[in-house]
């Protein structure tokens, strides 16, 4: 019961700190919230939007799922989401004269294993050479930043601009064969199908395969699942590289659904609009369950569209969203005490059982 | 090219200021046990209530004073959720650096607004030293933050290894149990080592947005918190070995700056990514050595009952 409370209540005290401050920014809160609302759901045009702003997120939030449950914590959404929408790009630029749904076919795969051989690095580091992944995936999101920056000042950038003289740092728009269908009249696309569709995958992935249980033990306790004859070292990085996986597979479909082309603004999350780092909130807020990430991009996606709407009617900057979803994240990790306090009130047993337990492993050794 | 060099060595002294800061803040903070993420978020902070204080008053002792208290106040909600409320270390300390970058970023945009500078710290010479050939040149014509940063290394050093309160917080951090039992108060320990771990970032962002770049954007820092987090590893918890680190991590800024300055023809996205490719070699060579953190890192206390 607990559970879903808290991250309720995490969102709604955000709010609330979100609306002291527009107070302090001279606006009316209600006013500002009011804005905010209709630009997340004011209209059909609105809601397609809020719907398309929380589909990376829902990729990113699926990939945190794997990583998080794993017990490795993979920040690396901004870079792996680089590396899938980049090769993505990349693929469709080399080969524009392949049929339509081969050369989809062929960029998403493309995306996914890129973002998965990208994630795949930290999660190698981290197993191999005990590198601290957070770390490590924190520095492949600015390397690949500037990577795709360089190849869009110039190897890739679109010709037309070379020929303008304006070298705006984006490449040329992508076939128009490889656009993924719309649903509905609005910028809806199909990817948001495919990220449902894998979040119930994720779902049956982590909870009713082998594989899943194992990266679920090693999540919960590392020195028992060495004790049972788990290679730890494998299934780290077999949880990287699916997290990877999802994320790159999400950063292709933000170039075929909706942007048709990569471009940048020259800063690190020019392209993705920090995707990378809210797709970490939506999986917190989904409580690490792949289901419940859906609701949580959607929310997050809504705030981060009704952002926009609010700055250009009271003129309180959507930067924020980005502060709130900090706060999101403390008042959610800041929270599980109470959890935990709650679940050893109620199997208090169990708990010394496994004490006495540690102690016989530290008399053995 | 003696001049080139003296240049490079010079800005590399320079710019491994708010390195050493934020270093030598966290190397504090793991050491009794806390793992701090959100150093970059509070540099951004320190950053830019300090460029703030100095746009509206121009006093500079202010904007570094401000940055300081802004950082204790950091520090000070960093261990609540550490300490006290127990969170996961590694995911609290991104929700500090996500909002430590937003809030940045919103009050930059509704109190600023465009890309302003102001004059920082001046250089200090120091009497004599100044004049010596060369070495005066490079070492003894900084600024005040500088010098501060360097001091800062014997200072933490002796403090964390030949005074009482240094081995209580080593205890903590290394048997917490047993630093329990001798009467020493862990949360009491822990929440002193964050908040100057606070602090020190608050100085680290002040130094480059009031005594070093002496203007603010959004997003300033980038990344700079986290190797400086990296930078602890390389250090292996010890300040002279964390001042090698900001010292080869500073230089490999100097020379990506003079680089793009000449003109050399590099892409400049390539010198930009260079202090990241570093971080994360330097960080899987030093895995190698076999050198444990401290063993309650990122372990909050329970007391046995």
């Amino acid at each position: 019961m607990l559970m879903n409370i808290i991250p309720i209540g995490a969102f709604l005290l955000a709010l609330l700190i979100g609306a002291i401050v527009i107070a302090i920014l001279g606006v009316n809160p209600l006013i500002a919230y009011q804005a905010l609302l209709k630009g997340a759901f004011g209209s059909m045009n609105a809601v397609a939007d809020t719907v398309v702003k929380a589909t990376p997120l829902l990729f990113v939030g699926l990939g945190i799922c794997i990583a998080f449950r794993a017990g490795v914590l993979n920040i690396g959404g901004e870079g792996q989401l680089v590396a899938g929408a980049l090769s993505a790009t990349i693929v469709c630029l080399t080969f524009p004269n392949l049929p339509g749904w081969m050369l989809i076919i062929i960029a998403l795969l493309v995306g996914l294993l890129s973002g998965a051989i990208w994630a795949g690095i930290a999660g190698f580091l981290k197993a191999y050479f005990n590198v601290n992944e957070i770390l490590s995936t924190i520095m492949l999101n600015y390397i690949a930043a500037y990577g795709m920056n360089y190849l869009l000042s110039g190897p890739i950038m679109d010709p037309l601009q070379i020929e303008l003289g304006s070298f705006i740092p984006q490449t040329a728009r992508l076939t128009h064969v490889v656009d993924l269908p719309r649903l509905i009249p609005t910028r809806l696309h199909f990817g948001t199908v495919i990220a449902v569709v894998f979040a119930v995958l994720v779902y049956i992935f982590l909870w009713r395969t082998t594989i899943g249980f194992r990266i679920r033990m090693i999540g919960q306790n590392i020195q028992a699942s060495r004790a049972s004859g788990i290679n730890v070292q494998k299934y780290m990085v077999i949880a990287f590289v699916l997290s990877g996986a999802l994320v790159g597979l999400g950063g292709a479909i933000e170039v075929l659904g909706i942007h048709h082309r990569l471009f940048t603004d020259g800063s690190v999350s020019g392209f993705t609009g920090s995707a990378g780092f809210n797709g970490i909130v939506a999986a917190l807020f989904g409580q690490l369950h792949p289901i419940g990430t859906i609701p949580a991009s959607l929310l997050l996606g809504a705030l981060l569209t009704g952002a926009n709407k609010m700055q250009r009617v009271v003129q309180v900057p959507s930067a924020l969203i980005g502060a709130l979803n900090g706060l999101i994240v403390i008042f959610v990790v800041g929270s599980e005490y109470l959890r935990r306090r709650q679940t050893r009130r109620v199997e208090p047993t169990t708990k010394t059982e496994s004490n006495s337990q540690n102690k016989n492993k530290k008399e053995n050794k | 090219m003696e001049a080139i060099i003296i240049g490079i060595v010079k800005s590399a002294i320079r710019l491994a200021t708010p390195y050493l800061y934020a270093s030598i803040g966290e190397t504090i903070g793991q050491l009794s046990g806390v793992l701090n993420l959100g150093v970059d978020g509070v540099m951004l902070m320190g950053a830019f209530s300090a460029f703030y204080t100095v746009l509206k008053t121009g006093n500079l002792w202010l904007g570094l004073l401000v940055a300081i208290v802004v950082g204790a106040i950091f520090g000070l909600l960093i261990a609540f959720i550490n300490v006290t409320l127990k969170a996961e270390q590694g995911i609290s300390g991104i929700g500090v650096y996500i909002f430590g970058l937003g809030l940045s970023s919103l009050l930059f945009r509704t109190m600023v607004g465009t890309v302003q500078t102001v004059s920082g710290f001046p250089p200090l010479s120091v009497p004599w030293l100044s004049t010596i050939p060369v070495m005066g040149k490079i070492f003894f014509q900084q600024n005040i933050l500088v010098y501060g940063a360097f001091a800062l290394v014997p200072v933490s050093w002796f403090v964390l290894n030949k005074t009482p309160l240094g081995l209580s917080i080593r205890a903590v951090g290394q048997h917490p149990e047993a630093a329990d039992s001798l009467g020493v108060n862990i949360v009491r320990i822990r929440y002193f080592t964050v908040i100057l771990g606070g602090i020190l970032s608050g100085i680290a962002g002040a130094s480059l947005s009031i005594a070093l770049l002496n203007v603010f954007q959004q997003n300033l820092t980038n990344g700079m918190g986290f190797i400086a987090v990296a930078l602890v590893y390389f250090g292996a918890w010890r300040p002279k070995t964390v001042l090698i680190g900001a010292l080869l991590f500073s230089t490999v800024n100097a020379i990506q700056i003079w680089i793009q300055v000449k003109g050399i023809n590099v892409p400049s996205d390539f010198t930009l990514m260079l202090p990241y490719i570093v971080t994360i070699v330097v960080l899987a060579a030093m895995a190698k050595r076999r050198i444990h953190p401290p063993t309650a890192l990122n372990k909050p206390f329970e007391r046995g009952e």
